[in-house]
């Protein structure tokens, strides 16, 4: 019994513990915004590996979801003869939910887990330490622009993946089912509002803060070797994941309750 | 008269349950060539580290310059930080960089200086270690000792006061250990640096050392010039030297007895 006490004892400082660094470590991110002479280089480096870098599969995933839903959206719809209605339905779908949500599943594939194992890997080959030596500060130099960098792309991300959606709900629902394009789109317009762009992007602005935040703490705090960055680099995808739909839930019930 | 470069007194260091040092005190004179020698796993990186400030000891003093390397601030530590260096056994290079980006990373860290400068200077620390002619090469295009050579004209990049070379000799072929043996010699004498050279390679330190500490059991057990650990008496110094399998660093990890454990007898 006393045991499991201990145990839970040490599980739980172990979780403070941990909380604690990845708090000190977003701080530090936050407080080094990128300068322009060193800073703005290495971001503008990081927005490419981590965003554009990103955009074929941000891309190709957009487009088709936005077929499958109008599909999907059109067999059910016709039934009712309510096929007027795809546009503003994949439009609101993709906007409120899918573009952020998908955006940031796989952006926690494609960038996060690059990012952990890329800082991994330069802890086990002790570049973290050696920039250190070299009174180089690593969270400025290393965390700090790929933080940056993942925050400010994941929301272009989304609203391409979300355009590109209702790109392809258009050439499944107009161009190949049939549904009279003036209705697609003037309905979409009516029933889409500025509300609910605003909310998208406030959605993936906070999925873009968690797994980018995520994703550099599991990669700084990693055990540095080959199966301490393996386990990292699943974990942050894992947690980054589940995160995002648990914070998904949070923000849907503020916004549209 | 020599004057210490570093001085480390009464330092005591524990991670976490496991005594590392145990009230240890040592220094390092300006200008020598200093080796920190010892078996394998006793801590001697550690003790680099702990000189470097990457780690706090759990007691004692650890002077540079004067300066207490513990008791520094973040901002203080990162200033004493410019005038030491370290060559770490992997070398540590920037993967994403070439071998001149590398070299001229700290320059560009910590100076204006114009490009122009920056390229004769890096010319420069590069003609030193033999490698001008592979400027452009990245870190996976190199040998372990063209890489050791790179990452040590990166550490002497900013000219330090103070370089600490961890496990310099390690995996290198008998024509690379040459290299960086002299190498390290060299540029002590020439740049007028202070070296701490951490080794186990026997023959190479006592090649180039001025003053050897070996460290065992927590607490140094031998020191003094080259001449006079070979005269040292005591077993522990002698079976480190020469490299004898069994002594008082037993063969065998401790463990219960063999004949019992064949016969089921054991745990």
């Amino acid at each position: 019994m006393l045991e499991k006490i201990q145990g839970l004892g040490q599980l739980s400082i172990s979780i403070l513990g941990g909380l604690g660094r990845a708090v000190l470590i977003l701080l530090s991110a936050i407080a080094h915004l990128p300068n322009f002479r060193k800073g703005f280089p290495l971001f503008v480096g990081q927005l490419y590996a981590i965003g554009v870098l990103s955009l074929i599969i941000i891309m190709v995933s957009g487009t088709f979801i936005g077929m499958v839903l109008a599909l999907q959206g059109y067999t059910v719809l016709v039934d009712y003869g309510a096929e007027g209605s795809l546009g503003p339905m994949v439009a609101l779908s993709l906007l409120r939910e899918l573009g952020p949500v998908v955006t940031a599943l796989l952006f926690a594939g494609r960038a996060g887990s690059a990012l952990t194992a890329e800082i991994g890997l330069m802890k086990a080959t002790e570049q973290l330490s050696s920039l250190e030596m070299m009174a180089v500060d690593p969270l400025r130099r290393v965390i700090a622009p790929r933080f940056w960098a993942g925050f400010f792309s994941m929301p272009l991300l989304a609203a391409i993946f979300s355009i590109l959606g209702i790109f392809g709900a258009h050439l499944v629902g107009v161009e190949w089912l049939g549904v009279d394009r003036g209705t697609f789109w003037s309905v979409m317009q009516a029933d889409v509002d500025l509300r609910d762009i605003i909310n998208g992007t406030i959605k993936s602005l906070a999925f873009a803060f968690v797994v980018t935040w995520i994703a550099v703490y599991k990669g700084y705090n990693c055990i540095p070797t080959s199966e301490g960055i393996s386990r990292a680099t699943t974990s942050s995808v894992v947690q980054a994941s589940l995160m995002v739909l648990g914070l998904d839930f949070i923000l849907t019930a503020i916004m549209f309750t | 008269m020599t004057t210490n470069l570093v001085e480390i007194n009464n330092l005591t260091f524990n991670r976490e349950e496991r005594c590392i040092y145990n009230n240890i005190s040592l220094s390092i004179p300006k200008g020598k060539v200093t080796a920190i020698m010892g078996p394998s796993g006793i801590g001697k990186t550690t003790l680099l580290r702990l000189m470097g400030g990457q780690l706090k000891p759990s007691k004692g003093e650890i002077l540079f310059a004067g300066h207490d390397i513990p008791k520094l601030s973040r901002t203080a530590l990162y200033e004493i930080r410019k005038r030491m260096s370290m060559l770490f056994q992997s070398g540590a290079l920037f993967t994403d960089m070439s071998v001149y980006e590398n070299v001229a990373f700290p320059i560009r860290e910590h100076s204006k200086l114009p490009e122009s400068i920056i390229e004769k200077m890096v010319m420069m620390k590069l003609e030193v270690v033999g490698l001008r002619g592979a400027m452009h090469l990245k870190p996976s295009e190199l040998s372990g000792g063209m890489a050791r050579r790179a990452a040590l004209a990166r550490a002497i990049a900013l000219d330090p006061e103070l370089i600490m070379y961890d496990e310099p000799f390690a995996g290198q072929d008998p024509i690379s250990m040459g290299v960086i043996v002299r190498l390290i010699r060299d540029l002590n004498d020439a740049l007028g640096l202070t070296s701490v050279v951490v080794s186990h390679d026997v023959p190479e330190v006592m090649s180039i050392a001025d003053y050897i500490y070996i460290i065992a059991d927590e607490k140094i057990i031998g020191q003094g010039t080259p001449e006079q650990i070979y005269a040292q008496e005591s077993p522990l110094v002698q079976q480190f030297i020469k490299g004898e399998h069994d002594g008082p660093v037993a063969f065998h990890y401790p463990a219960t007895d063999y004949k019992s454990e064949l016969m089921g007898e054991g745990s």
